[in-house]
This record gives structure tokens, sequence and C-alpha cells, in this order.
């Protein structure tokens, strides 16, 4: 499908209800990429509940197949499948990130991961499954090594936001772990070795072009060489990096910005996902879930994006999350704080 | 917690003389910046025995609404420079809110310009939703709002 050329819209497919509080993020479990597996994806909300959502291939509707409650004490914030699709972890403003294995179709919480002190409200595994990430109103940016028999040690805290740390995303392909603030900055943090330590080895703030106000969230492309970064300033940016540099062991190779969108959206852009297929799906604080992609004029000044489809009260409140499924290119998931999760459809216009 | 007052000597003023207005705000679709300030006037600041209209953190012009955009914009006054009870003003106007008004309406709230030495931190903290509930789910924090919000409806 050539992207630019036809009339794309959203189509809703299916709404979820279950929630009794605001809907805050989901995440698709990357196991489910397979044809012959359910689609499975987890949210979490401000009922202090988790609830597994699995689609029946048969009637192709959507159930709640389970709702891991009792655990948290507070609102559940946020939450991150392992790469194998085994073992889900979730960062609670309890202070708490608890990790829950499925255990023959029942969750069973496994491990509790404590330290924080205060909310907890990101939680990112790496691409090969060793290493988690937390971060947190403390300011702080925890990682985590992954050890057998679902034991887990604080490898290091890292220090740098003057401000509360609202995401944190590991790189594709690389151990580089990013991290999103109130502070209004992206920090990278990096270990030249294995065993090393790590630290902050790049800021993306205002002088680098970066945004005016709170980070909310940030994704990569398919590839890890570009990123896009959300925020309360109205804006969306795109950064890139010379990743063939960094995969070749050169070192670290600076993010520098290539972008800004500015003047789509009206209020605080709470969430930012990159499909597989260069496709990126905003939610915002005004109801709407907007789609953007790369257009393919203008290639002297370097690659500009552009606006391919705004749907307009896609949820009645906020949309706290959009998440695009990993085998269905073209299904997308967004919450919000109206407690339902909506499940739409990239489809041409008839 | 602060041994003392913040602020030790308030000014307060009369209460200003109320129209009746119509008890059910989720029935119409225009929303009246007055009906919303009938609202919020009584709130009891979190130091003084006396409601925000009082102490003149609020008056008829606090309340702004923008009706294409669905958005209310609340202005409040603290009663000096360095109030460190702003905050906990800008938490017991959203609840209030939240409870009498549909969800689709946006609602900003800020620090009139010029009154608070901390004004843009103040306000960047009481529109950051996260921050927001999660000061809510503090039981401390939320025994003072509902004392702010609840204490006259005895």
């Amino acid at each position: 499908m050539e992207l630019l050329d036809g009339n794309l819209e959203l189509k809703e497919v299916h709404k979820l209800q279950g929630h009794t509080d605001r809907v805050w993020s989901l995440a698709w479990n990357p196991a489910t990429t397979a044809a012959d597996v359910p689609a499975v994806f987890a949210s979490c909300s401000g009922d202090k509940t988790v609830r597994i959502w699995e689609q029946s291939p048969s009637t192709r509707s959507w159930d709640c197949k389970a709702v891991l409650e009792e655990t948290h004490t507070r609102t559940v914030r946020s939450c991150a499948w392992s790469p194998s699709g085994k073992l889900l972890a979730t960062a609670s403003f309890d202070a708490t990130t608890a990790i829950w294995e499925n255990v023959g179709g029942d969750f069973e919480c496994v491990s509790t991961l404590e330290g924080h002190e205060n909310e907890v409200k990101s939680v990112c595994w790496n691409a090969s499954g060793s290493l988690l990430a937390t971060c947190g109103r403390d300011k702080t940016v925890w990682i985590w090594e992954v050890m057998p028999g679902n034991e887990f040690e604080c490898l290091q805290v890292l220090q740098g936001h003057t401000q509360d740390v609202k995401m944190v995303q590991w790189h594709p392909t690389m151990d580089i772990l990013f991290s999103c603030s109130y502070d209004n900055t992206v920090k990278v943090w990096w270990s030249e070795d294995a065993d090393g330590d790590w630290s902050c080895v790049q800021t993306l703030g205002e002088s680098s072009n970066g945004h005016s106000s709170t980070v909310w969230s940030l994704s990569f492309n398919a590839k890890g060489d570009k990123l896009v970064t959300c925020s309360d300033d109205l804006t969306l940016k795109i950064w890139e990096a010379d990743i063939i540099r960094m995969q070749s062991g050169d070192g670290y190779a600076s993010w520098n910005h290539l972008c800004t969108l500015s003047g789509y959206h009206d209020r605080t852009v709470f969430s930012v996902h990159w499909s597989r297929d260069g496709i990126i799906a905003s939610g915002a604080a005004d109801d709407a879930v907007r789609l953007f992609v790369e257009s393919k004029d203008g290639l002297m000044n370097g690659p500009s994006y552009q606006l391919l489809f705004k749907k307009e009260k896609a949820h009645d409140m906020d949309i706290n999350s959009v998440q695009w499924c990993p085998g269905e290119k073209r299904l997308l998931a967004s919450a919000s704080d109206d407690a339902t999760i909506k499940l739409w459809e990239l489809a041409t216009l008839p | 917690m602060t041994l003392g007052l913040i602020n030790a000597n308030p000014v307060v003023h009369a209460k200003k003389e109320r129209v009746a207005r119509s008890e059910d705000p989720h029935g119409e679709d225009a929303v009246d910046p007055l009906e919303i300030y009938d609202f919020v006037r009584d709130i009891r600041d979190p130091e003084h025995p006396y409601s925000l209209e009082q102490l003149s953190v609020l008056s008829e012009e606090s309340v702004t609404v923008d009706e294409k955009l669905g958005r209310i914009l609340i202005t409040f006054t603290p009663t000096i420079q360095h109030c460190s009870m702003a905050t906990v003003i800008g938490l017991c106007l959203r609840v209030k809110l939240k409870e009498c008004f549909p969800p689709h309406f946006k609602v900003d709230i800020k620090v009139a310009p010029g009154s608070h030495a901390d004004e843009e931190s103040v306000n960047k903290q009481l529109n950051d939703k996260e921050r927001v509930a999660a000061a809510l789910e503090n039981p401390n924090l939320r025994q003072l709002v509902d004392e702010c919000l609840y204490s006259n409806e005895l």
C-alpha cells in the first residue's frame, strides 16, 4: 500500500472496557507476532490493576483473560513484556516494580523490585531481555540485571536528571538507554563495556534544539537510527544518529535534531510510537490520535514529515498511550483517561 | 510541616452577595464562568477558616471559559508571594471541578501572573496530571484537600 497516495482512515474496530479508572499504559506481547498465536496485550490503570487482553482466533472478539490485582497498592503506571513474552514487568506509584510470570494461564507475581523512593513511572526491558530499566519521581533511573530464577539485582542507580523522570526506553538493537524527564531533557546512558559503569553520554536539551517543557515519551524507528520524542510543549521532535558507526564498535555517536513537528497538537502529547513500517502515531490530551509519515519531497534539506491522518475525539478524554501491534502492521491500540482501550485499523477508504 | 502559618495575617473580605443560579451543572451545554465560580468560591483556604473568595484568592474574574475549544482556565492569587500552599489550593480546585463538570472540559489552573515567586514552577506542577494524580493518592494531602472542600458541609 503506497501510504502517501491512499485515502486512509483509522477505523475503530474494538472498544475494551473493564478498568474502573484511567488507563495509563498498554503493551503488546512481542511473542504474538507469530501467525497462529492469538494477539495479547496488557494494560495498566489508576484502578491499581493490570489486565491481560486476548483475541479469540475463532470469534475475533477480545476478552479480558486475567486481572492482576491485590499486588500494587497504588496506580499502576507502566507495563512491559520481556522480549520472550514470558514475563511482564509492572511499575507503580507504590514505589515498586512487580515481575509477573504466566504459569499456565495464571499470572503470578514472582518478584518485587524495591528501591525507588517514590512513584515508579516507567519500566523497559533491553532487546535481549538481560537488563531492565525503571525510573521515577525521585529523579533516578535504575538498571537491573536479570538473573536466573527470577532474581533481579540492581546494577546501578543513575543520577543526572534534575526532575521527575517520566519514561525509559532501551534502543531496539544496542544496550543504550534513553530517559525522558519533567526537566525538559532526554538523557542517553551508555556503558563502554559489559561490566563497566553506566554514565550519561548525551543530554538532548534546549541547546541541542530540544523540548521546552516536559518530555513524556520517545520511540525508535525499526532500524534504530531515528527516534521521535513528544512533549508538553505541543511538539514532536525527530532525532537521528549514525547507528552504523556505533554498531561497528566505533564508540558513541551522538543524536542530532532532524526536525520539529509543531502546530499539529493543541495540548500535551503524552505518547508517541513509531510502527515497523514507518508511521508515527501520537496520542494527546486533546483526545485525538494523529499519524505522521516521512514525506518524500524536500530531500534537499533532509527528510521532512507530514501529517497523514488526524482522528479527532478518538476517545472522550485524554489519550495516555498509543501502541502499534507488532504483528498486524496496521493495528493500533490507544488507552485513555476515559477508562477504555480502543483498537484501530488503518485502512484505505472505500 | 512548617511550624507557623505561612501567612499569619491574611486580609479578609466580606462575602459577595450571591445571585441564585441553576443547580444542575451537567444538564446544560453552555458553561457559564460564573456558574463555575459558584462551585469554587467557598472552598476553604488550607490555613485559615475563610473561603478563597473571602481572602481574594478567587474572584469572578478568576474563571474564563473557551466553549469552542472546551477549556476552562482558573487563575488564582495566593495571598503572599512565597505561599507554599499554592499547590494545595490548585489541587482543591481540580478536585472540585472534576466533581462538578463534565469530563470533556479541559481545565488549566494557574496562579495570577506576578502573584507568586515560583510562578512557572507552580503552574507546571499544577498542570502535570501525573503529578496531580500521584499527589491525590497521598492520604495526608487528600485529607487536607477534603477538609478544604467539605468542611462547610455540616
